[in-house]
């Protein structure tokens, strides 16, 4: 029943929120022009001398990149790509933080510590120092983004959920299954992690805004996605030199980038009214 | 409090080991190291051989890692092995112009945000608050560099305003308008990058703060609303803020990589890039400790500043 009343109170927030509208048919838009980008037919890859850095046209609407590809199909493709390494390195990061958030916080005792002071020496170093040291050491592309990025964000979710973990942990129906012999490995996954379900789903969302910007950030400073694919943020590397004749280059990726980082953060606000009911009572 | 500050301090220090432990395996195992930048394959194996024994890559891997560690203690990082130069004096001239740049702008950001935050979290709910709070939510998704690229276009391009690189004309050294005209516009994405989660937090604390039984009970003696806010609300407010200055430490080195790249400002962060892009791993490795260094510092100088302003948690210790 309760469950219900959440659900209802995230429909009402979603509903009286116009900006949380706009975002959720703006992701829905972009996500399925990503999916569907094979069907337009303009190839992003075509290369066409005569029309180079040419303004946004009625035969090119958002104008032509150095070497005359079209720049709104590139756009459209390195939005499959941002949004891939987003989703993907969302799923590593959130895998490995929850997995280590629950065995820590319900085993307890040395694995906690041991756990614990892994995620204290790897938050201690800053994110962008490391992220790019380890970028060097193996081969750049999309594969190794994804991993870098999933790898080496996971502390946060994995502190909130540990947290959230010692306390389900004292709750009675898992002292029960505790004490008619039910299997830790059972009890974390059947009972454990359902319970903080809620936590995980919002901090998923509010990664994938964040593996976004990490990925043009590096992507920018030319140690993420390499030629000839494109993302985001690569395209606003190449639109830094040839900023002085063509501003139509950086302003179609940064927008979107906004958008979609807003989006996703839009998003996380809302789905947490969902475990903090105070939300939306203190918003009203 | 001098015996909590010294107990925090040893733990700091295992924790460094372990970090400088990680980066030496890390670069070690490295598939291109430092002596592939330096030879060639023309090269005969006694060269070789030579140049190992010069820069001690001829010794075993622990006795390289206890070296280099004697190095970073007496404040030695080595030298780059691209352009041979020392990295202590190439860092010491470098975090100034990083610092420079990082604390003016964490400063104005800072004392923004708090006008911003208790402007907003006073007001919550009416159009002045939706108005800060959206634009700090737009501020969070926006890319730095993309707000610095729009203001080149404009200022440095279009309208011819101010350079559009480095810190000096060249020829133009002393002259401090021509330094100040190189400084507005990272200046300004600097102090716009810091300030939605500052302004963020400062808001939800003021929040937190009015509901207070301490606010009805002033309302109730009449105090006006602007009363509250200056005399009680920021009080309160601002103590966990301070602490965020301990955040500021580790940013004094690596807080503007990105931005300095692009104004191409003579910071940390261009001399990281170009590091990093070079494979020049001592430099990589001697900016890695630092700023680790610095994070955990900057964490111990936050627990400190919270013990000193809040007597609560004092007493706990």
């Amino acid at each position: 029943m309760e469950k219900h009343r959440r659900i209802k109170n995230m429909f009402y927030a979603l509903k009286h929120d116009k900006v949380a509208i706009f975002s959720v048919i703006f992701l829905v838009f972009i996500i399925l022009l990503s999916i569907f980008a094979f069907l337009i037919p303009t190839d992003p890859n075509a290369i066409d001398p005569e029309n180079m850095l040419s303004a946004p046209s009625a035969q090119h609407w958002f104008g032509t990149d150095e070497v005359g590809r079209d720049y709104l199909i590139r756009t459209i493709y390195g939005g499959r790509v941002s949004l891939l390494v987003g989703v993907l390195a969302m799923m590593t990061s959130t895998v490995i933080g929850v997995g280590v958030g629950t065995v820590a916080g319900y085993f307890g005792g040395l694995v906690d510590n041991i756990l614990m002071r892994i995620v204290d020496v790897l938050s201690s170093i800053p994110w962008m120092i490391l992220i790019t040291v380890v970028s060097i050491l193996l081969k750049p592309g999309l594969q190794t983004i994804i991993l870098v990025i999933g790898l080496f964000t996971w502390m946060e979710i994995a502190r909130l959920v540990r947290a959230e973990t010692l306390s389900v942990k004292e709750r009675e129906f898992v002292m029960y299954s505790n004490f008619i012999g039910t299997s830790s490995m059972h009890i974390v996954i059947r009972h454990v992690i359902p319970s903080v379900l809620p936590t995980i789903i919002i901090s998923a969302t509010t990664s994938i805004a964040n593996a976004i910007m990490t990925e043009s950030s590096l992507s920018f400073l030319g140690l993420g996605i390499q030629q000839p694919m494109s993302s985001w943020g690569s395209l606003l590397q190449d639109a830094q030199g040839n900023l002085q004749n063509a501003l139509y280059m950086a302003l179609l990726p940064g927008i979107l980038i906004i958008l979609t980082v807003f989006s996703f953060n839009k998003i996380g606000d809302i789905l947490r009214v969902l475990i903090e009911p105070k939300v939306t009572a203190g918003d009203e | 409090m001098v015996k909590y500050i010294g107990k925090r301090l040893l733990q700091a220090i295992p924790l460094l080991l372990i970090i400088t432990v990680i980066v030496f395996c890390m670069i070690h195992f490295a598939p291109y190291d430092a002596i592939d930048a330096m030879t060639s394959p023309q090269m005969s194996a006694q060269t070789v051989q030579q140049i190992k024994a010069k820069y001690g890559y001829d010794k075993p891997v622990f006795v390289q890692y206890l070296l280099w560690i004697k190095g970073v203690a007496t404040g030695n990082f080595g030298y780059s092995i691209v352009t041979h130069q020392s990295i202590s004096s190439d860092l010491a001239a470098r975090i100034p112009a990083t610092m420079q740049l990082v604390i003016p702008s964490y400063l104005v950001a800072f004392l923004l945000s708090i006008v911003l935050g208790l402007t907003s979290g006073s007001h919550k709910g009416k159009w002045l608050d939706k108005l800060i709070d959206g634009l700090c939510s737009v501020g969070i998704a926006t890319p730095p560099f993309w707000l610095a690229m729009i203001l080149i276009f404009f200022m440095g391009y279009q309208f011819n305003l101010l350079p559009i690189l480095g810190m000096h004309t060249i020829g133009m050294e002393n002259s401090f308008p021509d330094y100040l005209a190189h400084y507005i516009m990272p200046f300004i994405v600097m102090v716009i990058a810091f300030l939605p989660d500052l302004t963020r937090y400062v808001r939800s604390s003021t929040i937190g703060q009015l509901s207070e039984d301490y606010v009805v009970v002033q309302r109730a003696f009449g105090a006006s609303r602007f009363e509250i806010l200056s005399k009680h609300v920021a009080k309160n407010v601002l103590l966990p803020i301070i602490t965020k200055f301990g955040m500021m430490l580790p940013m004094l080195v690596t807080g503007a990589i990105i931005i300095e790249t692009v104004f191409s400002w003579p910071g940390v962060g261009p001399y990281f890039v170009k590091a990093i892009q070079g494979m020049d791993y001592p430099v990589v490795m001697a900016i890695l400790i630092l700023s680790s260094a610095l994070v955990i510092l900057g964490n111990l100088l936050s627990d400190i500043l919270y013990c000193a302003t809040d007597p609560r948690i004092r007493e706990m210790r």
